[in-house]
């Protein structure tokens, strides 16, 4: 998954999508993973990632990045978006 | 630098909830880094909010309606031509655009006044009853759409659409009927509000986004802004909105206004499918009320069609900034009986 590359996401985790207009904003959390995926990192790589760095266990990120990720791609923040 | 002074008679004061462009083309004209501008108000209702606002209309005059013909028209502007000495007239009304066109090579001749308009032809092509045909002309794609004249035509519809559908006024009004019970009582509505005919269209699913742009009418495309509404208002009028970053859509405009030689300011309102496609909905002959956005990104258009108006070239802006918001606002002035006097009495403020 990849994210959009005019994608413009604030320090206050703001994210402005300029194609569509839309605007959102996202947790600390999010903001790791959209950063994490920006850099084209794995699946496995943006789980480890978020690991180290929130102190949690890797189920649940694994569960709540694949929420996420359905999330990302409903706004069309991703490329080839369903 | 000093600015060149000049004066331009600017119709469209209505800033009410479905505002008219004018004040925005004001507020544009009263920005420029080239002109220092006196502006003319021209209104058609005394209670036309622009009116009244002195610090950005200098002097006001009442026109008559398009329905009077352009005999008096010419004859109310020849009127205030020779009081104020007006330099460039932009109407901002698509009813009156009609008449304008036609008195354009006049006003220049005989009163030195000039325009920047679309030619009959052009202002004819973009139609709502011929949009289909102008979609064709210029490779953009165009819900399918009909002219009907009476509401019993709309029993065999369901021979060319499947519902929902759009029920348009001629020149103002869409409603999205999705039942033939629906569609009549919108016919209803909208042709005792505007007339006949009404436009029946194919509704596309998708989001909105809208461009206001400008072109020199030899192909050029002078300047573009795409903008997608955030807040719509019940009469379906952007109360806020913001400029988007889509080349596609810049590629669109281009190709439409560089192949029509459309002259002048104009909207295109598209559809975009949740396919991606692009659907021209409509094409507007003049600057849309939110033109003002497209100062706030950096393209002053009333100002390039000024210049154009005046004969001098321009060059195309070649960019704009992307996520600027505009957001209106409603405000109420406070204004003297004897202004709404002098304006209802002997037509001038």
């Amino acid at each position: 998954m990849q994210i959009n590359k005019n994608i413009a996401i604030s320090d206050s985790g703001f994210i402005f999508n300029p194609s569509t207009g839309d605007s959102f904003s996202t947790n600390q959390v999010g903001m790791e993973i959209i950063r994490l995926l920006k850099e084209n990192l794995s699946k496995e790589e943006v789980i480890a990632g978020v690991v180290s760095k929130f102190n949690v266990d890797e189920a649940t990120v694994e569960k709540d990045l694949a929420d996420f990720a359905l999330m990302l791609n409903n706004f069309q923040l991703v490329i080839n978006h369903e | 630098m000093s600015k060149r002074q000049i004066t331009v008679a600017v119709s469209g004061l209505n800033n009410i909830d479905s505002p008219g462009p004018g004040i925005p083309v004001i507020r544009a004209l009263k920005e420029s880094e080239l002109f220092d501008v006196r502006i003319i108000g021209l209104s058609y209702e005394n209670l036309e909010p622009g009116l009244y606002m002195r610090d950005l209309v200098d002097k006001s005059y009442s026109i008559p309606l398009p329905s009077s013909g352009t005999a008096s028209l010419l004859e109310r502007l020849a009127y205030i031509n020779n009081v104020e000495g007006i330099d460039v007239i932009i109407p901002n009304f698509d009813a009156e655009l009609h008449s304008f066109i036609k008195l354009a090579s006049q006003l220049k001749s005989d009163y030195g006044i000039a325009t920047c308009l679309p030619t009959q032809e052009q202002f004819e092509s973009r139609h709502k009853s011929v949009l289909y045909q102008f979609g064709v002309d210029n490779e953009v794609k165009v819900p399918y759409s009909k002219m009907i004249f009476s509401s019993a035509e709309i029993g065999s519809l369901k021979n060319e659409f499947t519902y929902p559908l759009v029920i348009k006024g001629k020149y103002y009004d869409a409603s999205i009927a999705a039942t033939p019970e629906q569609a009549v009582n919108y016919f209803n509505k909208i042709s005792a509000k505007w007339g006949l005919p009404i436009i029946v269209q194919e509704f596309v699913s998708g989001n909105e986004v809208n461009v206001t742009a400008i072109g020199d009418g030899k192909g050029n495309c002078v300047g573009a802004v795409p903008m997608r509404k955030l807040y719509i208002t019940d009469k379906g009028k952007a109360w806020a909105g913001v400029s988007l970053d889509d080349e596609k859509l810049i590629e669109i405009t281009n190709r439409v206004i560089g192949n029509s030689k459309w002259k002048g300011g104009c909207e295109l309102e598209f559809i975009k499918s949740n396919a991606g496609e692009y659907y021209l909905l409509e094409m507007n002959p003049r600057f849309p009320a939110w033109v003002y956005l497209a100062v706030g990104c950096g393209q002053n258009h009333p100002e390039a069609l000024v210049k154009m108006a005046l004969g001098e070239d321009v060059k195309p802006f070649e960019n704009y900034d992307v996520g600027k918001l505009f957001i209106r606002y409603s405000f109420d002035q406070i204004v003297d009986l004897k202004d709404f006097e002098k304006i209802s009495t002997i037509g001038e403020l």
